[in-house]
């Protein structure tokens, strides 16, 4: 956890002298790739982040949107893969408490938590297990005590993730416009840390994190306390609601160091503070350990002298701790003292920002090839299915969100288990919220397969009769100084700003993980993409399946096998050609499929993905108890062996579940968009048909496919 | 009617009950702070779900001490309606003020689900509107819900009618899939589902009448004293 050494001499040479240890160690916390960003914020740019509903304000953690009607939501996205890889229950757990903080501090009520988790192979290894088991757990407990639903998220397992886990979190805030917090300092007003006290946990963890894993550093894993948590949340709304905060951060990633500079950075101030006056868990603590202790649980606060007691009572009332622990000064320097000893007094722009690399990328090898098509022996496709239904990547994951509360907060209209949860908020309107990873795609072709993950979130939230508002990115990487790897970050980065930009939805917020890396070589490049979509009146609450309904795919299905669960999980092939978005029907079987929900002509519209068209329609009889009979000749321009038709995961197709005395009127839109569109078959009976040249190519009882695709992770979790 | 929703550090149902019986139901719902005192003039009192003190020791245990609990203890014995919904049904057994105790679910996790209840006893203010054995979808959120008395104790809840809801399946091992009890007396009721989550016709994908009648049994319980 130190410098490199030409960042060392850069130090120097900008304060003019040598650093002290103290000083050494809060630049060393802040130039950190967690904190920095210094690989990645160069590029980040090409991202867009305005828009007509976008909020920005100096200093915030999160992305905030107006919604209407006086009200705001707001969003963020953090991970915590390293710490949960050592310390899976601590690390998923704080991975919470993180993001619910910057949520927190734009002075909003987080209102939903969603997580997407990734582990290696389940099935096979018991470390992997573990780790997933923990994780949930932690999770589930840290959330569940806050009170606030874990209403989404999405878990995967990949070889790729040995030894090592994916955990991102994903947050939802929502207020009132009027009660944002405009970070805003006044020379002399008061430096508050609130909340837990300060310990040797978690020290280094920024650094820790922005390396890859060698050793199992568990001191550098910070110890989660929700119940603290909760009260800081209470405590903090009660100030926010008595105007008692003139501006607000979140202690995360490089603990007081970072929140101390970045905050003076973001409002041109200075900060004086003595770290005896901090409250700490351990009583000799030295001044380098309190600046860069992670410790979970507390917040920066700057408010006047005037404003102090009623804070303090606050505090009292919550009993949690307050210390005022430093002044605000005009003079743009961060000054650590310890009683009258000075041991850090660095400009706050040094501090805050490291100087940004633009590193060397080249185009991997692995992918010259990859894309090529290779001729695979054909199994049984009824085996195959049935083996699908019950893999961990696509079975239920009931397991995992039946453990967390996903009701608390009397919002949560459309359950998890959907295309994408729905929640009601307080100006009549719905939110929407998802969040879509593909590793497998986004490993044989890095700018579709982003694209992908971008175009997957949109469909769920679309499928509720959201319009996508506002996306969240996180992207996640090895090691980023091999350029082959960091030509695989430009590639996604580029494919993501491309259809952020041509679908004018706005990056309200994104976190880079890099340095993701496990005893075997790096992850496959991992985005996860957060989209929120807004719904003006009516969301699309799904309706059961009765018989003579009739089933529309819109959408074509193409020659895209390449990283599909097919390939990979039943004939463990790596490559093929990826699923790609085209630009243009993705907005017309958008479009059109908004404005039939918005005449309220459907019963459901489920998305194809994951596992292509067999497993969405499975998933559609399997949760509705029916069955159907479907024609699939015609659902691709081009002619498809029945495995491809079955399983490709073509992007921008969507179910419809259609009464029959709507047909007329939903294809008659379908039409005026030019949709390509397909009528399937019509549910009824107690088994899934597919049939091509009026044979029955695949049959498929749906209670037999229910035990399995219900069962299978609980079975897996509870054998360990 | 004046109905207290008391608050303790870590309740988080607080803010949804409240909603519940001030917007759902038009009673004039106050929340209490666990260290204030309760009004004597107040019509009924509801313990809301949550995390009190973050379940340390155990669930409900170090709430059951608060300042406020002596409060609802002289107004249970005055026989005013006093309901505790899941942490408020943990707190109310380690008051004393309930029989039994919760103990971890069968499962050893937490479980986010909709269950069916059937109502076993319709004599308390939180159940008067009921027909006996009706049925009640609501959804339960605990890690700590299943229910436990010893035999003698049991044999004596049979006897007193003072099993209120059972599950009608086996959902976390409860004894005699019991899911809310009340006290000799019939006024103090305390259940681990959550109604205040099962009332709105909007978030509830079954049917929210038959849980609305525990707060509709409410008003026609004090209706009735006035």
């Amino acid at each position: 956890m130190s410098l490199e050494p030409q960042e060392l001499e850069e130090l120097k040479s900008k304060i003019g002298r040598d650093p002290t240890l103290t000083e050494l160690q809060i630049v060393a916390a802040e130039w950190s790739e967690h904190c920095s960003y210094k690989s990645s914020k160069k590029h980040l740019k090409i991202l867009p982040m305005d828009g007509p509903l976008v909020i920005k304000e100096k200093g915030y953690d999160s992305g905030v949107l107006d919604v209407g009607g006086g009200y705001v939501v707001t969003a963020h996205i953090e991970s915590h893969n390293h710490p949960s890889a050592v310390e899976p229950y601590g690390g998923a757990a704080t991975g919470v408490g993180g993001v619910i903080r910057d949520i927190l501090s734009a002075g909003t009520r987080p209102i939903a938590i969603l997580d997407g988790l990734r582990f290696g192979n389940i099935e096979k290894d018991k470390q992997a297990r573990w780790l997933f088991k923990n994780a949930v757990s932690g999770i589930a407990d840290y959330g569940n005590c806050l009170g606030i639903p874990t209403i989404g998220g999405e878990v995967e397992f990949d070889e790729c993730y040995e030894n090592y886990a994916l955990v991102d979190v994903a947050s939802v805030g929502f207020g009132k416009k009027e009660n944002l917090i405009k970070n805003h300092a006044n020379k002399g007003d008061l430096v508050i840390l609130l909340g837990g006290s300060t310990g040797r946990d978690g020290i280094g963890g920024s650094q820790f994190a922005s390396d890859s894993l060698e050793s199992e550093d568990r001191s550098a894993v910070q110890i989660p306390d929700p119940f603290i948590e909760k009260l800081i949340i209470e405590a903090i709304l009660e100030a926010r609601d008595a105007k008692l905060i003139h501006a607000m951060k979140d202690l995360g990633g490089g603990g007081l160091s970072c929140a101390i500079s970045e905050t003076a950075d973001a409002m041109g101030i200075g900060i004086e503070m003595d770290v005896s006056k901090v409250h700490t868990r351990e009583s000799d603590m030295v001044p380098h350990e309190i600046m860069v202790s992670e410790s979970q649980e507390r917040m920066l606060i700057i408010t006047s002298k005037t404003k102090l007691k009623k804070l303090e009572q606050i505090c009292k009332k919550f009993r949690i701790g307050c210390s005022v622990i430093g002044i605000v000064k005009n003079d743009n320097q961060m000054h650590i003292t310890q009683g009258k000893k000075t041991f850090a007094n660095l400009p706050t722009d040094v501090v805050a920002n490291a100087t940004l690399l633009d590193l060397p990328s080249k185009k991997p090898k692995y992918l010259q090839n990859i894309e090529n098509d290779k001729k695979l022996k054909i199994p049984n496709l009824k085996k195959s299915l049935l083996d699908l239904l019950g893999s961990p990547n696509i079975s239920s994951k009931i397991w995992v969100y039946g453990q967390y509360d996903h009701e608390v907060g009397i919002r949560t209209v459309v359950k998890p288990g959907k295309d994408s949860s729905v929640l009601r908020l307080d100006n009549g309107k719905f939110l929407s919220v998802k969040i879509d990873g593909n590793p497998k795609h986004c490993y044989i072709n890095p700018r579709e397969g982003a694209i992908g993950c971008f175009e997957e979130a949109c469909r769920n939230v679309v499928c509720t009769g959201a319009k996508p508002i506002g996306m969240l990115d996180h992207l996640q990487f090895g090691n980023p100084k091999d350029p082959e790897i960091f030509w695989t970050f430009l590639e996604t980065l580029n494919g993501l700003a491309d259809y952020a930009k041509d679908f004018k939805i706005p990056c309200v917020g994104g976190k880079v993980s890099l340095y993701n890396e496990t005893p075997k070589g790096p992850i496959k490049p991992t985005p996860l993409i957060g989209v929120i979509g807004l719904i003006e009146k009516n969301p699309l609450i799904p309706v059961p399946i009765t018989s003579g309904d009739v089933l529309l795919l819109v959408g074509e299905t193409k020659d895209e096998m390449g990283g599909s669960e097919y390939y990979e999980y039943i004939h463990h092939h790596i490559g093929g050609i990826c699923p790609k978005v085209d630009f243009k029907s993705s907005k017309n079987n958008m479009n059109s499929v908004l404005e039939i929900i918005s005449k309220k002509l459907i019963k459901n519209a489920h998305d194809c993905s994951k596992g292509g068209l067999a497993i969405a329609v499975s998933e559609l009889c399997m949760t509705n108890n029916i069955g159907c009979s479907l024609k699939i000749d015609k659902i691709s321009k081009n002619k498809l062996s029945d495995e491809k038709l079955l399983f490709s995961e073509s992007h921008s197709r969507y179910l419809l579940t259609v009464p029959k005395s709507n047909l007329t009127k939903v294809i008659q839109i379908l039409k005026k968009h030019n949709v390509f569109h397909e009528k399937l078959g019509t549910f009824g009976n107690d088994s899934v048909t597919f049939s091509k040249n009026n044979k029955q190519i695949l049959d498929l009882r749906v209670d037999k496919a229910q035990k399995i695709w219900i069962n299978s992770l609980r079975d897996l979790i509870l054998n360990v | 009617m004046k109905v207290g929703v008391i608050v303790f550090p870590g309740s988080n149902c607080d803010r949804d009950m409240f909603h519940v019986l001030s917007d759902v139901f038009h009673f004039d719902a106050q929340y209490f702070w666990h260290e204030k005192s309760l009004p004597k003039n107040i019509d009924a009192v509801v313990l809301p779900g949550g995390f009190s003190y973050g379940d340390r020791l155990r669930a409900g245990v170090i709430a059951a001490h608060s300042p406020i609990i002596k409060d609802v203890r002289k107004l249970a014995e005055k026989g005013i309606p006093i309901l505790g919904v899941c942490n408020g049904f943990q707190i109310l057994v380690e008051s004393g003020l309930l029989p039994g105790v919760l103990l971890k679910n069968e499962s050893l996790n937490f479980m986010c689900e909709w269950t069916n209840l059937s109502v076993e006893n319709n004599k308390t203010p939180f159940t008067k509107k009921f027909k006996l054995n009706q049925k009640i979808p609501i959804p339960i959120a605990n890690g700590e819900g299943r229910y436990f008395v010893d035999d003698e104790t049991l044999k004596e809840l049979k006897k007193k009618n003072q099993i209120v809801f059972r599950y009608t399946d086996k959902v976390n091992g409860s004894l005699n899939q019991i899911a809310g009890v009340c006290n000799d007396d019939g006024n103090v009721v305390g259940m681990m589902p959550h109604p205040e989550r099962a009332v709105e016709k909007e978030i509830n994908p079954i049917d929210h009448k038959p849980s609305s009648l525990i707060f509709e049994s409410l008003i026609s319980s004090l209706g009735v004293k006035k």
